[in-house]
């Protein structure tokens, strides 16, 4: 049975006063099922912290309603409080106190003891439980992460909200990180996670692409691979640059953009030999491919939709 | 309450585990006391004085007549028994009585000598000392006045007591003064600015989402301060009594009770600090310039309150310090008991129930 774990409707979030007002959130709307691990994709400044914020009662909204674990933002902030784990964007754990520390700390505030919930965290916990005794303020990226997590799990949330959990972490501790959270979903635990990194998709059931307050998409991730719909060229040459401006001239071309070692071309039809043609006589020594789309060709599809 | 203590176990790792908090908690008061040993000079204006006239006639109608029209004297009050003089003077109002004996004028007049004692609240060396100078000085020149046209000079010998600190010691002033300016820096800037570090470092953001309490968090990490300030308070007190020699007249358990008030009051000003201030720099600027300035210069440690303009007299009475410089003086030297010290004690606790709320209904349990 599917229940719903979050729900968001119409939310509206604007900073500052009078004159200088910036809206962060322009009417958001949408559900996360228990047990789902949900990714909020976007760019930064794209409004996914302050979502967050209001989702874990520490903004409020202007306008709109939420609920989470079937409990108002607003109204019953405090049980709320006592359910949710929450890991910042930032790190943001006791520096001058170690690893043990912290963790203790927080499993006393949440009215639990280590030893209590010890199988839940024991899979990552584990792995910088032989520096409990280091201050969290000497750890490395990764292990900050780590411990963070353990915190925020310590008190076997219901849901999680995690802010940009893998920015500034390398790639082997990416892999792992994501393990970890589809090990934790198996518990039965809603994840929330945002990220800017599109590669990440992936790894969630369901994602919503956010970008300027408004969502764009909201599927799982192959679904919004199918919407894709257009033809998709890759194309690589000795000098990029004027490669990607001739390319962006040709009329059949609707979008250009650099994708990696290539430029992804998105066609209007189907017009691969024209733009080979073309391209030949401009006099270019080229390479031209077809392309599979993945989430970042649909996100800067659906961006130059909006 | 196992949260709030370990929250509290928490703060006190913070504080040990940073130098340079060590430091100012523990290291500055001691410096601060010792170091403070310079006296300063200060005038004195429309000082209030006391005059027992035993004589009454016409030498000292016009000696008293001459210490009024003087600016730095204003008639207070006759007395007439010697029992007054403690009385008027643990009130605190009068710094100097003017005592002239029985007979004054016909001393002058027959043996062309005469004798006036000048006795000085010199619990506040500083001020003491200018008072009976001051008025020697009339008395000096009403004497010349009066012989000018005599062949035998006439001679009005004054004869002076500092009561409460005969050996003007610089230290019975400062020690006060110092007490006051180290609670406030340690229990005000201190809390305000660990709270708000917490806000910069974004902890207390994770903290928020938790079950435990918003304002018992901020009220857990004043805790360790208040331990803090009660070690300072012992130590200043040992240094004083020990080193600087200044004694304890007054009860030890009152000094104690009153600093501990006073303790409280610069807490609830350090939590309503932290429930404005959004960076370490505003908490500490807002600390030193809206706490510890007027604490140097209003409340009567360094400059006697009595001197200033009426606005910065006014000022100078919503300054915490004032008050507890107040108690602490008349507690500590004169060896006061509470009923002295009642108005005084009331006002801070007023203030304690007055910051304590504001800073209550400020705290926000939202980031914004």
């Amino acid at each position: 049975m599917n229940m719903t774990a979050v729900s968001i409707s119409k939310i509206v979030k604007r900073y500052g006063k009078k004159k200088a007002v910036t809206t962060a959130l322009h009417g958001i709307s949408f559900e996360v099922q228990q047990g789902e691990i949900f990714g909020l994709i976007g760019p930064d400044g794209a409004g996914k912290t302050s979502l967050f914020r209001v989702l874990t009662t520490l903004l409020l909204a202007e306008e709109g309603t939420a609920t989470v674990d079937g409990f108002d933002v607003v109204k019953d902030y405090k049980e709320i409080r006592k359910r949710v784990g929450y890991m910042p964007g930032r790190f943001s754990l006791y520096q001058d106190l170690t690893v043990k520390e912290n963790l203790e700390f927080f499993a006393t505030i949440f009215n639990t003891s280590i030893e209590e919930n010890y199988d839940l965290i024991k899979d990552i916990y584990s792995q910088i439980e032989p520096f409990k005794d280091r201050r969290a303020g000497k750890l490395s990226g990764g292990m900050k992460q780590k411990l963070a997590l353990s915190c925020a799990l310590i008190h076997r949330p219901s849901v999680l909200f995690l802010d940009e959990p893998t920015t500034g972490v390398d790639a082997v501790s990416r892999k792992e990180f994501w393990d970890m959270l589809k090990r934790l979903k198996e518990q039965g635990i809603t994840i929330l996670v945002s990220t800017p990194y599109m590669d990440e998709a992936g790894m969630c059931d369901r994602v919503a692409l956010i970008q300027a307050g408004r969502i764009l998409s909201i599927d799982t991730p192959q679904g919004i691979v199918r919407q894709f719909g257009k033809k998709l060229l890759a194309v690589k040459a000795g000098q990029m640059l004027p490669l990607l401006q001739a390319v962006k001239e040709h009329v059949a071309v609707a979008d250009a953009y650099p994708f990696g070692e290539y430029h992804h071309v998105v066609m209007k039809g189907d017009g691969r030999q024209e733009l080979a043609d073309y391209l030949t006589k401009k006099g270019f020594e080229f390479e031209l491919k077809d392309a599979e789309p993945d989430i970042e060709d649909c996100f800067m599809g659906l961006m130059k939709e909006e | 309450m196992k949260q709030f203590l370990s929250f509290v176990k928490k703060e006190f790792h913070h504080i040990f585990r940073d130098v340079r908090t060590m430091f100012i908690l523990l290291a500055m008061p001691v410096a601060q006391i010792i170091i403070f040993g310079f006296a300063l000079t200060n005038e004195v204006k429309n000082s209030k004085i006391a005059v027992w006239d035993q004589s009454v006639d016409a030498a000292t109608a016009s000696l008293v007549s001459e210490l009024e029209a003087s600016r730095y004297f204003e008639l207070e009050q006759a007395i007439h028994t010697p029992g007054e003089i403690e009385t008027i003077f643990k009130k605190g109002e009068v710094k100097l009585v003017v005592i002239f004996p029985p007979h004054f004028n016909e001393d002058l007049q027959h043996f062309n000598k005469a004798q006036v004692q000048l006795i000085a609240d010199a619990s506040d060396p500083n001020v003491a000392n200018t008072l009976t100078n001051y008025a020697s000085a009339i008395i000096l020149d009403y004497q010349n006045r009066i012989t000018q046209n005599r062949k035998m000079p006439y001679t009005i010998t004054t004869e002076m007591r500092m009561l409460y600190n005969p050996e003007l010691k610089g230290a019975y002033n400062f020690v006060p003064g110092v007490m006051a300016m180290v609670l406030l820096l340690v229990c005000t800037m201190m809390t305000a600015i660990t709270i708000v570090r917490e806000k910069e470092m974004g902890t207390m953001e994770v903290m928020l989402v938790s079950p435990m309490k918003p304002f018992r968090i901020v009220l857990a990490k004043a805790v360790p301060y208040l331990l803090l300030s009660s070690v300072n308070i012992a130590s200043i007190l040992l240094l004083s009594k020990y080193v600087l020699d200044v004694p304890i007249n007054g009860s030890l358990l009152l000094l104690i009770g009153e600093s501990f008030l006073f303790t409280l009051v610069s807490l609830a000003l350090g939590l309503l600090i932290s429930s404005g201030a959004e960076s370490q720099q505003t908490a500490m600027f807002i600390s030193l310039v809206g706490m510890f300035l007027p604490t140097v210069m209003l409340s009567g440690f360094m400059f006697p309150v009595e001197n200033m303009p009426l606005p910065l007299r006014t000022v100078s009475n919503i300054v915490p310090a004032k008050w507890y410089y107040i108690i602490v003086k008349s507690v500590m030297i004169k060896g006061t008991g509470l009923h002295t010290v009642w108005k005084e004690t009331l006002v801070l606790a007023g203030m304690l129930v007055f910051f304590l709320g504001l800073a209550m209904r400020n705290f926000k349990i939202r980031l914004a």
